[in-house]
């Protein structure tokens, strides 16, 4: 029986680890590939499914572990030697060369040669375009360069080049990212068709719809460990998110332990069909004054991006936004602070402290930056607001001229969500505030978004992976999947189970 | 007819298409201003003026095409010092004039690898290490001689002054060896596998690599090429010169990189084609030419001529590949609402 279940497995990887400089990114990973099937590897953003697949072409090298594929025990170092062995990968990106012509692209490094040695280009556009059209179904000028196709057919083509090579495993990686509804469905009929053939497919993409469209298997990974293997048939989507998000669903906990702000009718943003293509999709939503909204979806499903778009780092190619009943048209991170909107960002060594900066100056940054540079504020005023916040806050420093970079994260955050109420926002936009924090001051700063809200009327947009958080400070989550709203909870509704059956598209209402 | 502009302007060859209607005019415009100058010596006299500045030119442009800034600003210096060895070897040394024209080929190779080494073993700029190789070459013909050395070989002489009859005109040997090293160059990037890998390189690296390519193989060969092609080209520029002297070549790796850009020739990398940079060379020799057929105007005008045409090139660039662009996404456009108009 043990031998049996063996023998259908075309690859196999056994206990995986796998370093980077000081992280383990892959902890006793097991992924086994049966022939002519799709099988699909989730996990959230940073779970380790590029990773592994890295690992998989030679890209990365395995510390641990075994991969046996066909019979072998194979431990490529390069991706053409994974190549050579069978094993193709498309990624996202399209990895081809624009300047190049379509023939080219697949024949590239193993071109037909003449008699005298040279490249034969009348017989590669030949082959090209015979491959093309065989095992694809597509007629198109080979001879032309591949910038002059859309992203969706250099995909295609993509294929092309992967699948001619003896490809036995054909790894997919995020392909359907760019590609529109018509476009997502051509590439799934030619899924099926190279599964016919007996190639094998490993699909990776955040679209839940997609994976149970046309996955057989699924492999879940969840920070670089290896969850579980499942019958894609027999998996139910609720299911998959739990063991995405590493949560047990539990009907009935009451987990809600802070008096929540009570929003006031009063609409202060509202966006309708707000699209940013590839990122944000036709999003329409209200945010009261007073209310602290909740964002929650798995990672990467756009919940970063929606709060980029309200403040301007992502340009929308559609829809409106319009704050205060006026229509505004967005340009730039600065035209949002003018009006009044706040952003603390998910990185905040990244994009938020300047490490060697005093916590004073810190604190003023962004009111200095919405004054303009030529308006210096008198030192006196500078001191006052930031002992102000600091006190507010309760920010741990020694006195305000001590350098941030010696303050703890989580005092660290104090600071950064200092600056931006230092601005005196109507908006205030939290990306991930708590992570990293200790647990304490986890609970002060959520609090601090809901006095925020309650007291100064400030509207707080709280953005979190942890449902637990989101349901103790929200007064209303929004839900995402696939960069698109795909349900709001008010109120009592709000628990991480409810959350997690509306990621899963499995909640309909309020039993 | 604006579909046909449409695709003309995105046609690979686009470029080229406006460096050849460009040198006609300008040819066209000589001989119609001067007498004598339209004649087929006049014409051949462009390749064998220009021969140096061919050669070189056809060796900076793979280093361009290489892309990752691809640049050889040593070429020039590698001129002088291969003419300045030459002259050297020839006078001190009982070598054969052959013997030394395989040592300085060697030297160019020799630099030409140094430069591709750095490059893509410690992936540092082209432009810093060959701006370094250039004052490296520079100051070795200063260190070899601070004087011009004449070359007074009478084999060596034979070899500058020999020529090929062509029914009333003739060629130099220089300028048959560029046009040699045109066509291989030509056939090196359009046939083989190692030409096709310096566009797919230079168009993008990343993707290269993950296509099987060996980058760095690909590109440090290119760096090799502009080596033996600028010692190449100091052969037959001592073969005009026949001296030595640190001044030989100043600025020609100026004049080989607008050459090149003028042809076609993309500084990012990826685009180029070997005979438009030799129409590039061609169209400065025109204007040249013109102005000594003119005589009283200032050898400088071809700078201030070639200065606005390379501004107007790079110009011409942006709008075509702008106009790519916008082809691009008409068809992502149409490709999308297709299937919304069947349904």
């Amino acid at each position: 029986m043990e031998q049996a279940a063996k023998d259908t497995y075309l690859l196999t990887m056994r206990h995986i680890d796998m370093f980077f400089p000081g992280v383990k990114a892959l902890k006793d990973v097991s992924f086994n590939l049966k022939k002519g099937e799709i099988h699909s590897l989730m996990g959230e953003n940073g779970a380790g499914k590029s990773t592994l697949v890295k690992v998989l072409t030679g890209v990365y090298q395995k510390t641990r572990g075994e991969i046996e594929f066909d019979g072998q025990v194979i431990a490529p170092k390069t991706p053409l030697e994974s190549q050579k062995l069978g094993i193709s990968t498309v990624y996202q990106e399209v990895n081809l060369c624009q300047n190049l012509s379509v023939a080219e692209n697949i024949y590239i490094g193993r071109e037909p040669k003449t008699a005298w040695g040279g490249i034969d280009w009348a017989t590669m556009s030949e082959r090209a375009a015979k491959l093309l059209n065989e095992k694809l179904g597509l007629s198109l000028d080979v001879n032309k360069t591949l910038g002059f196709y859309p992203v969706a057919m250099q995909q295609m083509i993509a294929i092309a080049r992967a699948i001619d090579t003896q490809c036995k495993v054909l790894i997919l990686d995020e392909p359907t990212s760019s590609l529109s509804d018509h476009e997502t469905a051509r590439l799934f009929e030619i899924m099926r068709s190279l599964k016919e053939q007996g190639i094998s497919i490993i699909f990776i993409s955040h679209f839940l719809e997609q994976i149970y469209t046309i996955c057989d298997r699924i492999t879940i990974l969840r920070d670089g460990t290896y969850v579980g293997e499942y019958e894609v048939k027999n998996l139910k989507r609720i299911d998959l998110i739990s063991k995405m998000m590493g949560k047990e669903i539990s009907e009935g906990e009451i987990e809600s332990n802070l008096d929540k702000a009570t929003a006031s009718s009063d609409v202060l943003v509202e966006t309708s069909k707000v699209t940013v293509p590839g990122k944000v999709k036709d999003l329409s939503m209200q945010i009261n004054k007073g209310e602290v909204i909740g964002l929650a979806g798995l990672l990467g499903s756009g919940r970063t991006e929606i709060a980029e778009t309200l403040f301007g780092v992502l340009q929308k190619s559609e829809g409106s936004i319009k704050i205060d009943g006026t229509e505004i048209s967005i340009k730039n991170p600065m035209s949002m602070m003018l009006n009044k909107i706040a952003f603390c960002p998910e990185d905040r060594k990244l994009a938020g402290i300047i490490g060697d900066l005093s916590v004073r100056e810190n604190i003023i940054l962004a009111m200095q930056a919405k004054d303009g540079m030529f308006r210096h504020m008198p030192r006196a005023k500078q001191n006052e607001l930031a002992d102000y916040y600091i006190k507010l806050l309760r920010i741990k420093v020694s006195d305000r001229e001590q350098k941030i970079s010696t303050l703890s994260g989580g005092n660290q955050q104090k600071v950064i969500i200092a600056r931006w109420l230092a601005t005196e926002p109507n908006l205030l936009i939290l990306d991930e505030p708590t992570r990293g924090i200790d647990v304490g001051t986890k609970s002060e700063i959520e609090q601090l978004a809901v006095s925020l809200a309650k007291e100064k009327n400030m509207s707080v947009v709280f953005i979190s992976g942890e449902l637990g958080e989101e349901v103790r400070t929200c007064s209303r989550v929004m839900v995402i999947r696939d960069h698109e709203k795909v349900t709001e909870l008010n109120g009592d509704e709000i628990s991480t189970a409810h959350i997690m059956q509306a990621i899963a598209g499995d909640y309909h209402g309020h039993a | 007819m604006r579909n046909f502009i449409s695709n003309l302007v995105a046609s690979r060859f686009f470029q080229f298409y406006v460096t050849l209607v460009l040198f006609v005019i300008l040819f066209g415009l000589g001989s119609v201003m001067f007498e004598g100058f339209f004649s087929p010596q006049v014409f051949l006299n462009l390749f064998i003026d220009n021969a140096p500045l061919i050669i070189v030119t056809v060796g900076i442009t793979f280093t361009i095409l290489s892309g990752f800034g691809g640049i050889d600003l040593s070429v020039g210096a590698v001129v002088a010092l291969t003419c300045m060895s030459l002259a050297y070897l020839m006078r001190d040394t009982s070598l054969h004039p052959v013997v030394c024209m395989l040592l300085v080929l060697l030297i160019g190779l020799a630099v030409g690898t140094l430069n591709g080494f750095l490059i893509t073993f410690f992936r540092l700029q082209p432009f810093i290490v060959t701006l370094g190789t250039m004052f490296l070459c520079r100051g070795l013909t200063a260190m070899i001689s601070r004087d011009s050395v004449p070359i007074d070989n009478a084999f060596y002489g034979d070899l500058a002054f020999w020529s090929l009859p062509i029914g009333d005109c003739f060629l130099s040997l220089g300028a048959l060896v560029a046009i040699t090293v045109v066509i291989v160059a030509s056939i090196v990037l359009k046939y083989t596998a190692f030409g096709r890998g310096v566009y797919a390189v230079g168009g993008n690296e990343q993707s290269a690599r993950l296509m099987g390519l060996k980058a760095d193989g690909i590109r440090w060969g290119a760096y090799i090429i502009s080596g033996f092609c600028s010692a190449l080209g100091g052969i037959t520029y001592s073969w005009i010169m026949l001296s030595g002297y640190t001044q030989h070549g100043l600025g020609m790796e100026m004049d080989a990189i607008a050459s090149s850009v003028i042809g076609g020739t993309q500084l990012l990398g990826g685009v180029a084609f070997i005979p438009g940079t030799l129409l590039g060379v061609m169209i400065q020799g025109t204007i040249l030419t013109i102005i000594s057929f003119q005589g009283t105007l200032s050898a400088w005008w071809t700078k201030i001529v070639v200065g606005i045409l390379l501004c107007m090139f790079i110009v011409l660039q942006a709008m075509v590949n702008e106009h790519k662009n916008k082809l691009m996404n008409l068809k992502a456009e149409s490709t999308k609402s297709k299937p919304k108009a069947k349904a």
